[in-house]
């Protein structure tokens, strides 16, 4: 245990460096003058950008050389100090705490969601393989997987907001907002997360030992409940970690169009303005919230499959 | 089952209590606008329009400068010392009165920063009793138009930190700032201080929404009571919502082509005229932006007033005259239709960014009008920096942008930057016209109406004969208010939406 946790650690170790580094290089291959955009973040497309861009030169430092300007933010990293927003002139920390908090509240209801949604969907559909609960999940995963998150989440909107008059169509600040943003994304998640707890229900309930268990009597749910559901779950956990991705990519999406300000909006910003320590920031949380949730789902692997445990 | 039912009625009661408490509280604005720092040269705009902070000078929807902070101004005999005399009953947020020392540290500061006042020929700004002084190198008589600018808010001491870093937002308006969540809410109360009296509604809140087509989602489902900035193609089906109320202003906001005139292309005014004449105005205009009235037919929109010239010719829309001026020009046809002349292809490039989003679809519009006529156009679409990066650099061939005229309520203050020699970020290129620089310095000095006008007049003129920028359209705004509420207006320079006037309807 202490070594799955120090081998953790040490990844997410690499991955801030890594990140940090590849999005400060990636920054400054973009073309384009960074001081002109920075100045065009502040103070927007009508201001005399040119003018304003000279003191953001002189206030930023950006003529010192490139290393000079790593080293600085290498240096503020260790001392676990992301500097200052070049946009705002906030500390990116303090942005950070109110974003990465929003983003997280998103990404953990639209998780919990799409785990209330697709595993139980996979089950019905897996136990009775191409039966018509079958191939309506197929269907229905194929058609919500397809659409994109932003028209996806308009139709949301419609739906609940326009016709029904349930839920706000944007904002945030209360549960009533995060519910159609955590849908988009949990009804993506669910539409993969179902067809893999499918098939492996459907692969689990060929094996011997399924066969073995009805075959010595034991009533229907508690063969599924004892020799199926925890077989089935470890496919479905393990391939969590790969759908952080779809999160990661999704919550980008999804806050534009739902004016939700979490790292992904920030991101977007980021990138568009030059703002160098919050880009480096937000995807400095963003992959170790990569890393948390791979290291979550491996745990969770190990607790589900002795057989992992007594390899390792 | 009695006692059942007796906690559902309860329940329905407490809940309806609880939902119409809600609605009835809070009023609900949305704009596009987001909230980047919260220094005054960045979002001042959104405290000023939300009534937070205030300036000396403001501006009623005619375009006529009204007292704010300032109750009276007065310029000395030599037009060198301004006075802007502060009204007494002025308190800001934190209790402490609006004093005119208060009101010049917060213009010194503006002034050292990036805003208009920088443009000011200031040599500098004092307090004497119950006047904020401002003295200058030269005569400048449109002074009190650039204390309109959002970026000379006036902030409480309390605003800033040791090193002058705007901290929080104290200001003396209406309401107070009670939560920032930046870049996207602002959380706002009545501050129960102000000198015009209460505001209609205690608590406003302030969501910025960057998409369009949600905004026009927020209005529709009722969640927000007041929208600004909706896209043409919402506009049409907000009208037919019996709930909505839609209001539209024409703003001094208009969408130019703006042209290298130093380089071969559009050297001459003839090319330049030749270009103009091979653009469908209201073509564009009525299928993007759907409103044909605003093809523009010179470069400041009727709201702008005596800026406004009803006599001139207007702009039109003739390929064939186009065709015949490139034609003139030396321009000919090569063998797959694009012009040429010694051999260089009538090729350019058309850079355009999406902080609007009318202008890219606008650029490709142009793209395929130019080709009528023979010219060759590459639309790229970039960030808003690219177009003062490459006038900086002289690459920029044409760009499409959306310059606003009321950044100061006096346009000199815009015709000094962008059509002096040398242009500017977001006017003229390689244009210079010594005529031009005469009457903008006359104009900046002339206080007078009556004596402004015809310096105005043949501003206007040159820039419609010479066409250092070619004028696409003008520009509306559209505001959607929910029935709920009363008592909007609509501003048209954008300075000050009145929130503090709106009141819930019965």
């Amino acid at each position: 245990m202490r070594r799955f946790l120090l081998s953790r650690l040490a990844q997410a170790g690499l991955v801030a460096l890594v990140v940090g580094a590849l999005s400060f290089v990636l920054m400054r291959a973009l073309p384009g003058d960074a001081a002109m955009r920075i100045a065009a973040g502040r103070y927007g497309p009508d201001a005399r950008i040119a003018e304003a861009a000279e003191k953001v030169r002189l206030e930023l430092g950006l003529d010192r050389p490139w290393f000079v300007q790593f080293a600085d933010w290498l240096g503020n990293l260790l001392s676990l100090n992301l500097g200052h927003s070049l946009v705002t002139g906030a500390p990116v920390l303090e942005e950070l705490e109110v974003q990465l908090g929003a983003s997280v509240w998103l990404a953990a209801a639209a998780v919990v969601l799409s785990l209330l949604l697709g595993p139980i969907i996979g089950v019905v559909a897996g136990l009775r393989p191409n039966g018509w609960s079958d191939r309506l999940g197929l269907a229905g995963s194929v058609m919500l997987r397809a659409l994109p998150p932003f028209v996806l989440g308009l139709l949301l909107m419609l739906i609940f907001a326009i016709w029904l008059r349930w839920l706000p169509p944007a904002g945030f600040g209360s549960w009533r907002e995060l519910v159609l943003p955590a849908f988009t994304l949990a009804l993506g998640l669910a539409a993969v997360s179902s067809r893999v707890t499918r098939n492996a229900i459907a692969s689990v309930t060929k094996a011997p030992y399924f066969t073995f268990a009805r075959h010595k009597g034991l009533p229907e749910a508690v063969v599924v409940r004892r020799h199926g559901l925890r077989n089935a779950a470890i496919p479905v956990v393990s391939y969590l970690g790969v759908q952080a991705i779809y999160l990661v990519e999704g919550v980008v999406v999804v806050e534009s169009i739902f004016a939700y300000p979490g790292i992904g909006h920030a991101l977007v910003h980021a990138i568009v303005e030059r703002d160098i320590p919050m880009v480096q920031g937000t995807a400095l949380a963003m992959g170790l919230i990569f890393v948390a949730i791979t290291a979550l789902a491996d745990g969770a692997c190990l607790w589900l499959d002795p057989r992992l445990r007594r390899a390792s | 089952m009695h006692s059942f039912r007796t906690l559902a009625a309860a329940l329905a009661v407490g809940v309806t209590a609880l939902v119409g408490s809600a609605q009835a509280q809070v009023l609900n604005v949305v704009g596009p606008w987001e909230i980047a720092g919260i220094d005054p040269a960045q979002s001042g705009y959104v405290f000023s329009r939300l009534q937070v902070a205030e300036t000396l000078v403001s501006v009623d929807p005619s375009g006529e400068l009204v007292p704010a902070l300032a109750e009276t101004w007065s310029v000395s005999e030599d037009e060198l010392t301004w006075r802007f005399t502060l009204r007494g009953d002025a308190v800001f947020h934190d209790g402490t009165p609006v004093t005119a020392a208060a009101a010049a540290a917060s213009l010194r500061r503006a002034y050292e920063g990036v805003g208009v006042l920088t443009q000011l020929p200031i040599a500098e700004i004092t307090h004497d009793g119950q006047d904020v002084v401002l003295r200058l190198d030269k005569p400048f008589a449109a002074v009190p138009a650039y204390l309109v600018n959002f970026s000379t808010i006036i902030l409480a001491p309390t605003s800033f930190d040791e090193s002058q870093r705007v901290t929080q937002i104290v200001g003396s308006g209406p309401y107070k700032v009670k939560k920032i969540t930046p870049p996207l809410k602002l959380e706002l109360e009545n501050a129960g201080t102000w000198w015009g009296g209460q505001p209609g509604i205690d608590e406003v809140s302030y969501l910025a929404v960057g998409r369009g087509e949600t905004r026009a989602l927020m209005a529709e489902s009722g969640e927000a009571d007041l929208v600004f900035s909706m896209l043409p193609v919402s506009v049409e089906r907000l009208k037919r919502n019996p709930r909505l109320d839609v209001k539209i202003a024409t703003i001094p906001r208009t969408r130019i082509l703006k042209v290298n005139a130093a380089s071969p292309f559009f050297d001459e005014a003839e090319e330049r005229r030749a270009v103009s004449l091979a653009i469908d105005r209201v073509g564009i205009t009525s299928v993007i932006l759907r409103n044909k009235q605003l093809a523009a037919t010179q470069i400041f929109p009727p709201a702008l007033g005596d800026w406004h010239a009803d006599d001139l010719a207007p702009l039109t829309y003739d390929p064939e005259e186009a065709r015949q001026l490139l034609a003139a020009a030396g321009w000919q046809p090569g063998s797959d239709g694009i012009l040429e002349q010694d051999g260089r292809r009538f090729s350019v490039s058309l850079i355009t960014y999406a902080s609007w989003p009318e202008l890219p679809p606008i650029a490709t519009a142009l793209q395929a009008q130019l080709r009528q006529v023979g010219i060759e156009v590459r639309v790229s679409v970039g960030n808003s920096s690219e177009i003062p990066s490459r006038h900086k650099d002289g690459t920029l061939e044409m760009g499409l942008i959306s310059r606003l005229y009321s950044i100061v309520p006096d346009p000199v203050g815009t015709l000094l930057q962008d059509y002096s020699p040398g242009g500017s970020d977001w006017g003229s290129m390689g244009w210079a016209n010594d005529e031009m620089v005469g009457l903008i310095d006359k104009l900046i000095a002339t206080s007078a109406p009556e004596q402004r006008a015809p310096y105005q007049h043949r501003a206007v003129e040159i820039l419609q004969q010479e066409l250092p920028s070619i004028p696409v359209t003008w520009s509306e705004l559209a505001i959607v208010a929910n029935k709920r509420v009363t008592g909007v207006r609509v501003d048209p320079l954008e300075v000050n939406y009145g929130v503090a006037f709106i009141r819930w309807a019965d």
